[in-house]
């Protein structure tokens, strides 16, 4: 495929088609788009009616990154391209803080609590777990080499209360913890920090 | 991944990036990379339907999922993942022999998951900070790994810290694994990397974790006749052949199948 220069800036119609292709509903976690999730990275136009989108999955393995990448294709399809090729980017990295504003406050609305921001900056941020019977009181995990501990605590969901546990620190997707909310009971997903 | 209305669903994965023309990967390091995060994730994966609680089922087949996705991404780089992965023979395989021992009971696999993974989190941390050409999914995957270390680390606090069964079994497990840790920091070829100067803080990380559980390090051989050494230049254990059959029979039974 021989690709022209880049234009400056992307086309009118290339920034309607990434509206479209941004607004497609996260496949597990339908509440939000993928542009509140931050995982498209770019739209091209590559020739009349091709199209070239760039998606980069939140983990290495997941498997959404496959209904993401099909339901792009169909919406431009739809809207008239007749090639739709999305590329898997890995450069730069996800982190959770790539998830807009919109999609925090969207995710704490379905009960999943949002991750905390600073992900990128501190790397992963250490998870507690009860007591053991020999240290008596939680223990803080060790933080990987270079990173800051002290993480602000992951509130609930449902009531807003800071005395949260974990219970389990891959849930329902890699991307989520288990966790019980100790003020009213329930359990609820914690969108890891990455 | 390009397909027009019209077309056939594409091909079963969007494409990592391909790497740039010109910048030569190679081919043995990507090998035994790819191999240790697809024979580990495999063996992972032996545990749905078997795991003690639910929870650790969910968590056993996310840290597999991870380590797939790892796997695909590398194997992709120097050919055709689904090739590699369930037509090769066994002495084709680069993994380190540790990822490809037993399951055991659930300790032998925390003990599997502490020894590997904070391995795995040291060379990935290594590779980002480079430029090299596994430095995109070193920098993605390494904070992935964190998490595995961690729930390694947290698992083998409880159970060495635990009741005397389950610290009986965790010390059985840590010992049992300790003779096939040396071939960890065996040099990689093509890696660029001195593999052998990641042991030091592998060490230092391993023995806190064991010392706060009230473990023992083990203390016998790791790099003499009497341990094991040689899955990088694709000697294994006898358990991988059987474990590559399972993995592998229904491709090879069905060349080209889907669904």
């Amino acid at each position: 495929m021989v690709r022209t220069p880049a234009p400056p800036g992307p086309t009118v119609l290339e920034e309607k088609l990434l509206e479209l292709a941004g607004a497609v509903p996260d496949p597990e976690l339908p509440v939000v788009t993928l542009a509140e999730l931050g995982v498209l990275r770019g739209l091209h136009l590559t020739g009349p009616g091709r199209v070239e989108v760039e998606l980069t999955p939140t983990y290495t393995g997941c498997p959404a990154v496959e209904a993401m990448a099909a339901d792009i294709e169909r919406v431009l399809h739809d809207e008239g391209m007749v090639e739709v090729e999305v590329r898997t980017v890995l450069t730069p990295a996800w982190s959770t803080d790539d998830i807009t504003p919109e999609g925090r406050r969207k995710l704490g609305e379905s009960g999943v609590a949002p991750p905390r921001p600073g992900a990128r900056a501190d790397g992963p941020v250490a998870l507690t777990l009860g007591p053991t019977r020999r240290s008596g009181t939680p223990r803080e995990a060790v933080p990987p080499p270079g990173s800051a501990a002290a993480p602000e605590p992951v509130r609930c969901p449902h009531c807003g209360s800071a005395d949260t546990t974990l219970l389990s620190r891959f849930s329902s997707t890699a991307c989520k913890a288990l966790r019980r909310c100790e003020a009213c009971r329930e359990p609820f997903d914690h969108f890891k920090e990455l | 991944m390009t397909t027009t209305p019209q077309g056939a669903p594409s091909a079963s994965a969007p494409e990592a990036t391909a790497p740039q023309s010109g910048s030569a990967v190679p081919v043995g390091a990507a090998l035994a990379l790819g191999d240790d995060a697809l024979v580990l994730s495999h063996r992972l994966g032996e545990w749905a339907g078997h795991a003690p609680v639910l929870e650790e089922e969910v968590a056993l087949a996310n840290i597999a999922l991870d380590l797939l996705g790892q796997a695909r991404v590398l194997l992709s780089l120097v050919g055709d993942e689904d090739e590699l992965a369930y037509l090769r023979e066994e002495r084709a395989f680069r993994n380190v022999q540790l990822v490809e021992q037993p399951n055991g009971d659930f300790a032998h696999t925390i003990a599997r998951q502490l020894y590997f993974s904070t391995y795995q989190e040291l060379l990935y941390g290594r590779l980002a900070a480079g430029d090299g050409p596994f430095a995109p999914l070193a920098r993605k995957a390494v904070k992935e790994v964190a998490y595995h270390r961690d729930h390694a680390e947290q698992w083998t606090l409880r159970l060495g810290d635990g009741t005397e069964e389950s610290h009986r079994r965790m010390q059985t497990a840590l010992t049992a694994l300790w003779r096939c840790t040396g071939e960890l920091f065996e040099p990689v070829d093509g890696l660029g990397l001195d593999t052998a100067a990641l042991h030091e803080g592998w060490l230092a990380l391993v023995s806190r974790t064991v010392e706060q559980a009230g473990l023992t390090l083990p203390t016998g051989p790791r790099s003499d006749g009497w341990s094991a050494g040689a899955g990088r230049q694709g000697i294994h254990t006898e358990p991988f052949g059987r474990m590559l059959a399972e993995m592998q029979h229904l491709h090879r039974s069905h060349p080209g199948a889907s669904w």
